[in-house]
């Protein structure tokens, strides 16, 4: 008998660092129990982008959509829902503590504004199962291309298409696939960029995990337009997930014949190497992953010669980001006019003239709805964090947004109705990147984020270069003494100074971005600084060296009685007090680690 | 499955025509059985077993059969409802047997026209 209900069960990292298979299991045991598995199938899933309430399930074709479930709810669940017909509501989306739960997912607003291409089958498909894949268009584009469009054909639809590069460097990918086909040669290599290495971005993850072979399809069209027959894919080995899915779904698609040679009867023959990446940041650099393929150590070189001419093994090389990729096939699919329908400007004569198309960002930080989404080029920062992100948490006000990863800039509230689009986030200082998105609220201090980012890009630099080995260093030293209250305001002028030389002088993009959240930060939120440096104040409270922590005594005798737990928090035994009075802290002893504000029950512990 | 030509393409897309449809929630008809406890004891099963009969044989890819809980009516179980998108209202037909729903499949699903004699009312219940 064919099924009647599709459980699709989220299995991105996420929702299995969560338990989610667990989760399948149990529900294949209780339908079993029940005479159901021949009407309920269960399928596991790439990631469905709403990490933040997994483990997260989706009963189709009603589309109910369940989050946060235990093994222990399963057997419930299955009685209710699919014996009884009663679909669970305490299992359901809640968008706040007032409003009733909402059971489908298309009516939650986390999922209603969001525009799929690169992620169009998250969700839907079994990403381990290749037929699945070819049930929704897939393989289509290549098919399309092979048999339809000359080499030359796929490369004007490309650059018709707007289409730019995703990995952060907005290159228009048609114009690289072009300068690449002219460059004489036999041997020539597409790469496929999956070294993500932004801390908190997971949207090329992703899209390996619901989708490997969009990539896989997106490398082939790409090799056959430029001529080339052998793709590498340099990934994460920290993506173990993904990485197990690329390497089933190129298995798979070798048994069809959709690598190897004649593939699909024609002379065109393509294959994929998969190589994966010890986790070092610069290796996402495209000519340092490239050294770093070829054996060598994960060092960018200058780009006088472009790497469409020289670049791995010195032959000519296309190599373009996951999210690039997966892209293609829809491109040549639905044709170039369809994507530039969607974004912004008009790249009808100038590939530069706009971004088009969707860009997938993670969304993090202090929004109420974490997650990967993907929206269309063009919607306001704004819709991103407040409509899908549904707001900041716990009723607190916004400070700054930061895109682009560790090298991007922090965006004040006052530019949230700035459109997203590659040239827009530039022009105020920041960039796209490759979609990092961290949200801070008032809570936040920018100059501790600034200090954040420049230690992960400080430990994180290769070293070949000085401007970037030492510069970001001393930045660092420097940012770390103005949250301790050591900074003086000629420190300022000094940082803004350092940071112009470091993004001059610096060999690859790594140093080159490197100083971005710190010049934002001093455009954008001065007087913060300013406080840290002349009144050695931190106003966000959050670098705790620069507090004073006092006990209001009333609300410690009278709500908590003296309950004591502040002392025993406390390491230097600097707050001292009688039991069920009120207690007071030694600020001689005091090494403002904070931990007694952390411990207090009844907030009685003030910051000064 | 050895190497596939793109005509095999097309094949494996008809193949998992229906599962796609289910997934994407996506039908023409939409036939919904009352499974509450009465609706159970009444022989709901058998009726869903009979639904899904006829659109294996008649290989429909275009609907979909969920279930729901009581609709308040048990002297009448068991019950479906039927809801096509071109029709402005969904039907329930009262009383049924494997022999009822053929052919409520012969006339309403596949040729549009209500089957008056099980059906019992038109329209969802209003909402407060």
């Amino acid at each position: 008998m064919a099924y009647i209900t599709y459980l699709m069960v989220c299995a991105g990292t996420g929702c299995v660092a969560n338990q989610s298979m667990k989760i399948k299991e149990t529900l294949i045991k209780e339908l079993d129990k029940r005479g159901l598995s021949n009407e309920v199938s269960v399928v596991t899933t790439g990631c469905n982008g709403f990490c933040g309430v997994g483990p997260i399930m989706v009963v189709q074709p009603d589309g109910i959509f369940y989050q946060l479930l235990k093994a222990s709810d399963i057997p419930y669940l299955v009685d209710e829902h699919f014996i009884k017909g009663r679909p669970v509501k305490k299992l359901m989306y809640i968008p706040d503590a007032k409003k009733p739960p909402i059971p489908k997912m298309s009516d939650i607003d986390f999922f209603k504004k969001q525009v799929l291409i690169a992620l169009r089958n998250r969700g839907l498909i079994d990403p381990e199962k290749i037929e699945e894949y070819i049930a929704r268009e897939g393989y289509s584009g290549l098919a399309k291309a092979l048999t339809e469009l000359k080499p030359d054909e796929v490369i004007t639809e490309i650059k018709k298409s707007g289409l730019r590069g995703r990995g952060g460097g907005g290159f228009p990918t048609g114009i690289k696939w072009e300068t690449m086909k002219k460059v004489p040669g036999d041997k020539r290599y597409v790469i496929c960029n999956a070294d993500e290495g932004d801390p908190g971005a997971f949207m090329d993850r992703s899209i390996i995990e619901s989708d490997p072979h969009s990539v896989i399809e997106g490398m082939l069209i790409g090799a056959y337009a430029m001529g080339s027959s052998d793709g590498y894919v340099y990934i994460r080995n920290e993506y173990p997930i993904a990485l197990e899915r690329l390497l089933k779904a190129i298995g798979q698609a070798r048994e069809y014949g959709l690598l190897g040679d004649n593939i699909f009867g024609t002379d065109f023959k393509f294959d994929i190497r998969v190589i994966r990446g010890a986790g070092a940041f610069v290796c996402g650099e495209s000519t340092a992953l490239m050294a770093s393929i070829e054996g060598s150590p994960g060092e960018p070189r200058a780009k006088y010669v472009h790497t469409v001419e020289k670049g791995l093994f010195d032959c000519p090389t296309c190599l373009n980001n996951v999210e690039t990729w997966a892209n293609v096939p829809q491109i040549i699919m639905k044709g170039a006019d369809w994507f530039t329908n969607i974004g912004t400007g008009d790249v009808t004569h100038d590939p530069w003239g706009g971004s088009k198309g969707t860009k997938v960002f993670s969304l993090t930080g202090k929004v109420v709805n974490t997650g990967l989404v993907e929206v269309p080029m063009g919607i306001s920062l704004r819709e991103i964090i407040f409509d899908i992100g549904g707001g900041i948490k716990d009723g607190k006000k916004i400070k700054t947004v930061q895109t682009g990863g560790p090298s991007g800039g922090f965006i004040p509230e006052s530019m949230l109705d700035l459109p997203v689009d590659f040239d827009e986030l530039t022009k105020v200082g920041s960039m796209m990147g490759s979609g990092g998105m961290i949200v801070a609220d008032e809570d936040n201090c920018v100059v501790d984020m600034a200090k954040y980012f420049l230690n992960f890009t400080q430990e994180e630099s290769c070293g070949k270069c000085v401007p970037c080995r030492e510069g970001t260093k001393r930045m660092y030293d420097i940012l770390e003494n103005i949250t301790v209250g050591k900074g003086t305001e000629e420190d300022l002028a000094l940082l803004e100074d350092l940071s112009g030389m470091v993004v001059e002088s610096s060999l690859c993009a790594l140093g080159g971005s490197a100083p971005n959240p710190v010049i934002t930060s001093l455009k954008y939120f001065r007087n913060e600084y300013l406080a840290h440096v002349r009144d050695k104040k931190c106003p966000a409270k959050a670098c705790r060296q620069l507090n004073t922590y006092i006990i209001d005594e009333e609300i410690c005798a009278t709500l908590g009685h003296g309950c004591d737990v502040c002392t025993k928090s406390c390491p230097d035994y600097a707050i001292y007090g009688e039991p069920k009075k009120a207690h007071h802290i030694d600020q001689l002893k005091c090494h403002k680690c904070g931990a007694c504000f952390d411990a207090c029950n009844f907030k009685a512990i003030k910051i000064e | 499955m050895g190497k596939i030509t793109i005509a095999d393409l097309e094949k494996i897309r008809e193949s998992t025509k229906r599962t796609l449809n289910l997934r994407l929630g996506a039908g023409r008809a939409k036939i919904t059985v009352h499974m509450g406890t009465c609706g159970i004891a009444a022989g709901a099963r058998d009726i869903l077993s009979a639904i899904m009969k006829e659109i294996e044989e008649r290989k429909l890819i275009d609907v979909i059969v969920t279930n729901s809980g009581c609709a308040g009516l048990c002297s009448k179980e068991p019950m479906i409802t039927v809801e096509l998108v071109n029709q402005p209202a969904p039907v329930k037909y009262v009383d049924l047997t494997s022999a009822k729903i053929k052919k409520i499949f012969d006339s309403h699903i596949m040729n549009n026209e209500i089957v008056k004699e099980y059906a019992i009312a038109m329209g969802s219940e209003q909402t407060a």
